[in-house]
C-alpha cells in the first residue's frame, strides 16, 4: 500500500503535512500552533491552555453548541492539547464528514469571540482542574521539581499556570495572547487518512489561505545557566506514601544524543511511548533499575522518561518508595546502576533490545489513523518528520559507548534535583 | 472524499469462530494494516469466590500468575516478553478473569505460550508472592487518598449494601495481610480452566493460523476440579435516599458519584438506557449534566454520567469532580437532571443526535486490534450474535423517546439514590 506524503507551505505560512493511509474510511485533522506555558510570564501563567479552553466557545460562524453537536452527531472524536511548547488541536472523523473540521479549524484561527460571560465560567472550569491535579502527590512534588530545576527558563511553571494568575486574568489579556500566537505563520497543519492529496490540498487552500499572516511572536527563551550543585527539596501533604523524583537535565528533542539517551532511558527504566494514542503497555520488570530496585525491594515501583522539548528539559526517574524503606537507601541503589550504566559498556544485546521495543511501540502506534496524524505536526514542532521516520534508524546507529558517554554526561548527581514528597498521616489526628 | 471500502464492521463474514474440543471458544479477526497482534480473553473466576476475610484473593492472584511458572521465574518471563516489546496481563473481576497482550505477529507463538503458562501452571513463589503483598498494600494506601477512587468505593456500598457487589474487589490492608501462599495455589487450582473461557486474536495473522496457535498452547487444558461460580443474589433497592461521605483530610478537590442501580447487559431495554445515558452525561460536552454543571454553572472539570452493565445488576451514575464547597451545588443541579429525565422525554433532536453518534463512531471503535477484540469478547459474553455491528444501526434506531423515558423511570428514582462523595 502506497502511503503519499506530501509537505507544502501556504502563501500565508501556513504549513502542511498531508499522508494518504487507505486503511480505513477515517480522516484526522491536526493543527498546531507553536505557543505553549514556555511563551507566558507572570502575571499570566496558564493563559495557553486557558486559551486552548476558550477555542471550544464558539465563533459568529460555529457558535460552541452547533460545533459540538454537529462533530458528535457524525461519530467525530476531537479533544485539543497544551504543552510546554505547543498547543494542538485534532479532529477524527469518517472520512466523508472531515469537512466540517477543516472549516471548524480555519474559522477559530481567527474568529473566535472569547465572549466575557463564557470566560468567567470557564476561568472557574480551569481552576477545577488544577484542584484535581492539586489533589495527586506526583503533581506536588512534580510541580516542586520543575520549579526548582528552572529558575530563569518559562519552563519554570506548570502548563495549567499558577493559582494567584488563572484568578486574575482577564478576558483581553486571552484574547490578546490569542491573536498574537494564531497566525498562520506560527502554525502546522497535518492531515492523516482516507483522502485524495490533491483534493485535500485545494480544499485546504480554499479555506486557509485567505487567514492573513501576522508578525511571528518571538519566543521566551532565557537560557537556563549550568546547575552547580544537587538540589534538594521535599513536600509535605497528606496520605501514606513518600515517592521520590530525579530529574537529570536532559537535550532538546533535536539533538544528536536523544537517540542514545532513548536507549539508556529503555535499558534503566523501560521503553518509553512517544505515542499520543495507541502504543506504550510494555512493561520495565527486566530494566536494571527495576531489577535493583524493585526486586530489591527498595521501592514498589518506578517509571523513567524525558519530555520531548524544543529547549533542554529533564529525565525524570519516579520512584514510589517501599513502606520499610528510607527515601535516601532508594537512592543510593539508584545512583549505584548509574555509576554501573556510566563504568561499564551496555552489550550490544541491551541495545538491540531497546530497538526491538520502539519497533513494537510504532508498529502499535500505527494501528490508528489519529496517532498517525499526530506524529506528522508533533514532530515539525521540536524537529521536523523526517525526525520521525528516521528514529529507527538513529537508534540502529547508537553503540555502547555512546550510552557509556551520554550517561556520563547527563546523568550528572551535581546536575539534578531530588524531590521527596513526605506523607504527613490520613489527617485523621488533626 | 473516501476510496477505502476496507474495515468494514466486523461480521459472520470476517469473524472467525471455533470451539476447541475442551470448552475453549476462539474468536479471530484479521487485519495486516499494522505487524502487530493483541490477544484478549477471559477466564470463568473471580472475585465472587472471596472469602469475607480475603477479600482481594482473586486479585491478588490474578496478578501474581506472572510472578513464576513451571518453566520461568518472574524475571525469566518478562525479559521474554520484554525483550521482543510484547506485553501479557491478568487482571480479575468479579465474574471473570481477562488477560490482554500484545506483540508483533512474529512473536505471537510466544505471547500464547506465556498465557498458557502463566493461566496453568503458576508456581506463586513465597518471595515473589510478598513483594507482591507489599505492593498490593501499598496500591491500597494509594487509593485510601484518591478522591474519585474512594466515592466510587463508598458509592458500591450503598447501592449494594449486602450485595456481593458491595465489596471492593482489590481488598482492604487486613484481608490482603490474611492471604496466604496456599489460598493462592487453592482458589487457582477450583478457580481457572478451560470450561467457559474464551480468546480473541485480532492483528496481523490469517485466523485459522490464529486458531492453531491457541489450540497448540491450550487445546489440551483440563481441569476436571473448576468450580462454577456462587450464584447471585438478588439486588434488594434501596427504599430512600442514602448519603455517605468518605473523609480525606487535606484535598482541594471533593469527588460525587450519584446514582441509581441499571439493567444487565442482556436485558433488551439496555440499548434505550444507554442512549439515554448519553443524553444525560456523554453527548458532546458530557450531554445535558455537562452543559448544567461545567458549562452553565463553571462548577467542574469533569463530570460525567456512565451506565455500567454487565452480567449482573448494573449501576447507573453521575460523577463529578468539584471543590469542597461546592459539593451541594452541584449535587443539586446533578439531581435537578435526573429528575428531568424521569420527568419528561427526552427530545427527538437529543435522541436522534446520540443515534448518530452511536451509529457514526463505529469506524473510530474498530480502528484498534484491541479495539476489535473487545467487541468480539462482548459479543461472545453477552450472547449478541456475530451479526451484532450489522443489525446494529438498526437497534440504535428504534429506539424510541417513550422507550428512554420508560428505562429512566424503571432505574431511576429520584428519592432513592446512593449518594457518595469522598474530599476534606
Amino acid at each position: 500500500m502506497l502511503n503519499t506524503f506530501t509537505k507544502t507551505k501556504l502563501s500565508n505560512g501556513l504549513t502542511i503535512l498531508l499522508k494518504e493511509i487507505h486503511t480505513a474510511p477515517l480522516i484526522s485533522s491536526w493543527v498546531w500552533y507553536r505557543v505553549g506555558s514556555r511563551d507566558e510570564a507572570p502575571p499570566l501563567t496558564g493563559i495557553s491552555h486557558l486559551v486552548e479552553h476558550m477555542q471550544f466557545k464558539g465563533t459568529p460562524q460555529f457558535p460552541a453548541s452547533v460545533l459540538d453537536r454537529a462533530i458528535s452527531r457524525d461519530g467525530g472524536m476531537r479533544n485539543a492539547f497544551t504543552f510546554l511548547d505547543w498547543t494542538t488541536y485534532f479532529e477524527t472523523m469518517p472520512a466523508d464528514k472531515i469537512d466540517i473540521a477543516l472549516r471548524l479549524e480555519a474559522d477559530r484561527m481567527i474568529n473566535s469571540e472569547f465572549d466575557e460571560k463564557e470566560f468567567s465560567s470557564e476561568r472557574t472550569v480551569v481552576i477545577s482542574e488544577r484542584e484535581g491535579d492539586e489533589n495527586e502527590p506526583m503533581f506536588r512534588l512534580g510541580e516542586a521539581v520543575q520549579q526548582a530545576a528552572f529558575r530563569i527558563h518559562s519552563y519554570h511553571h506548570e502548563v495549567i499556570g499558577d493559582m494567584a494568575d488563572l484568578k486574575t486574568m482577564t478576558r483581553d489579556d486571552l484574547y490578546k495572547h490569542y491573536r498574537a500566537y494564531y497566525v498562520p505563520n506560527n502554525a502546522v497543519m497535518g492531515v492523516a487518512g482516507d483522502f485524495d492529496t490533491k483534493d485535500m490540498l485545494a480544499r485546504i487552500q480554499e479555506l486557509f489561505e485567505s487567514i492573513p499572516a501576522g508578525p511571528i511572536p518571538p519566543r521566551l527563551a532565557r537560557p537556563e545557566p549550568e546547575q552547580r550543585g544537587e538540589v534538594r527539596l521535599s513536600v509535605e501533604g497528606p496520605g501514606e506514601t513518600v515517592y521520590t523524583q530525579v530529574a537529570y537535565r536532559f537535550p532538546p528533542a533535536s539533538h544528536p544524543d536523544f537517540f542514545a539517551l532513548s536507549v539508556l532511558d529503555s535499558l534503566l527504566a523501560g521503553p518509553s511511548n512517544l505515542n499520543m494514542f495507541g502504543g506504550g503497555g510494555i512493561s520495565n520488570k527486566t530494566s536494571r533499575l527495576y531489577r535493583s530496585l524493585v526486586d530489591r525491594e527498595f521501592v514498589v515501583g518506578l517509571s523513567g522518561g524525558s519530555n520531548v522539548t524544543v529547549d533542554p528539559f529533564l529525565y525524570q526517574i519516579t520512584l514510589i518508595i517501599h513502606p520499610n524503606k528510607k527515601p535516601d537507601e532508594a537512592l543510593a541503589a539508584l545512583d549505584d546502576e548509574i555509576k554501573r550504566v556510566q563504568a561499564d559498556f551496555v552489550s550490544k544485546e541491551e541495545i538491540a533490545r531497546a530497538i526491538k521495543q520502539a519497533r513494537a511501540n510504532f508498529a502499535y502506534g500505527t494501528e490508528n489513523i489519529t496517532n498517525q496524524a499526530f506524529w506528522l505536526g508533533y514532530s515539525e514542532m521540536f524537529a521536523d518528520y523526517k525526525w520521525f521516520e528516521t528514529y529507527l534508524e538513529k537508534m540502529l546507529k547508537v553503540t555502547p559507548k555512546d550510552v557509556q558517554r551520554v550517561a556520563r554526561e547527563y546523568l550528572r548527581p551535581q546536575a539534578r534535583v531530588v524531590g521527596t514528597y513526605m506523607p504527613m498521616g490520613n489527617g485523621e489526628s488533626e | 472524499m473516501s476510496k477505502t471500502k476496507m474495515n468494514s464492521l466486523p461480521g459472520p463474514e470476517d469473524i472467525h469462530r471455533e470451539v476447541l474440543p475442551n470448552g475453549i471458544v476462539v474468536l479471530a479477526r484479521p487485519n495486516f494494516n499494522s505487524p502487530s497482534v493483541s490477544i484478549n480473553g477471559y477466564i470463568q473466576t473471580g472475585s465472587l469466590f472471596d472469602p469475607d476475610d480475603k477479600l482481594g484473593l482473586a486479585d491478588f492472584a490474578a496478578s501474581a500468575l506472572t510472578r513464576g511458572t513451571a518453566n520461568h521465574s518472574f524475571d525469566a518471563l518478562y525479559n521474554e516478553l520484554e525483550s521482543v516489546g510484547a506485553s501479557l496481563g491478568f487482571d480479575s473481576g468479579l465474574h471473570t478473569t481477562s488477560f490482554s497482550g500484545r506483540a508483533l505477529a512474529e512473536d505471537l507463538p510466544l505471547l500464547l505460550g506465556l498465557l498458557s503458562e502463566t493461566a496453568r501452571q503458576p508456581v506463586f513463589p513465597d518471595d515473589e508472592v510478598e513483594k507482591l503483598r507489599n505492593q498490593l498494600l501499598t496500591g491500597l494506601a494509594i487509593r485510601m487518598q484518591d478522591t474519585s477512587d474512594m466515592a466510587d468505593i463508598t458509592f458500591d456500598e450503598i447501592l449494594y449494601h449486602d450485595h456481593p457487589y458491595s465489596r471492593s474487589e482489590d481488598g482492604n490492608p487486613e484481608s490482603i495481610k490474611a492471604i496466604t501462599r496456599q489460598d493462592l495455589v487453592d482458589y487457582h487450582h477450583f478457580g481457572f480452566g478451560p470450561r467457559g473461557m474464551v480468546i480473541a486474536v485480532v492483528g496481523a495473522i490469517e485466523p485459522k493460523e490464529a486458531v492453531r496457535l491457541v489450540h497448540r498452547a491450550v487445546g489440551d487444558w483440563k481441569n476436571p476440579d473448576q468450580r462454577e461460580l456462587p450464584q447471585l443474589p438478588e439486588l434488594k433497592l434501596l427504599d430512600e435516599t442514602v448519603k455517605h461521605h468518605y473523609r480525606i483530610a487535606d484535598k482541594p478537590q471533593a469527588d460525587i458519584v450519584i446514582g441509581t442501580n441499571g439493567p444487565l447487559r442482556k436485558d433488551p431495554e439496555y440499548m434505550a438506557a444507554s442512549l439515554g445515558n448519553s443524553i444525560l452525561g456523554q453527548f458532546g460536552m458530557m450531554g445535558r449534566v455537562g452543559e448544567s454543571v461545567r458549562e452553565k454553572a463553571g462548577l467542574a472539570y469533569y463530570v460525567y454520567s456512565s451506565l455500567s452493565a454487565g452480567i449482573g445488576p448494573g449501576a447507573w451514575t453521575v460523577s463529578a469532580g468539584v471543590n469542597p464547597s461546592n459539593v451541594k451545588k452541584a449535587g443539586d443541579l446533578i439531581i435537578k437532571e435526573l429528575k428531568r429525565i424521569v420527568k419528561e422525554a427526552v427530545t427527538e433532536e437529543e435522541l436522534s443526535d446520540s443515534q448518530a453518534n452511536f451509529i457514526g463512531r463505529l469506524p473510530l471503535a474498530f480502528e484498534s486490534n484491541s479495539g476489535v477484540a473487545g467487541s468480539l469478547l462482548s459479543i461472545e459474553r453477552y450472547d449478541l450474535g456475530l451479526d451484532y455491528y450489522h443489525r446494529y444501526p438498526d437497534l440504535v434506531r428504534s429506539v424510541t423517546a417513550s422507550d428512554v423515558l420508560e428505562v429512566a423511570r424503571k432505574y431511576i428514582a429520584p428519592d432513592r439514590l446512593a449518594i457518595a462523595t469522598a474530599g476534606p
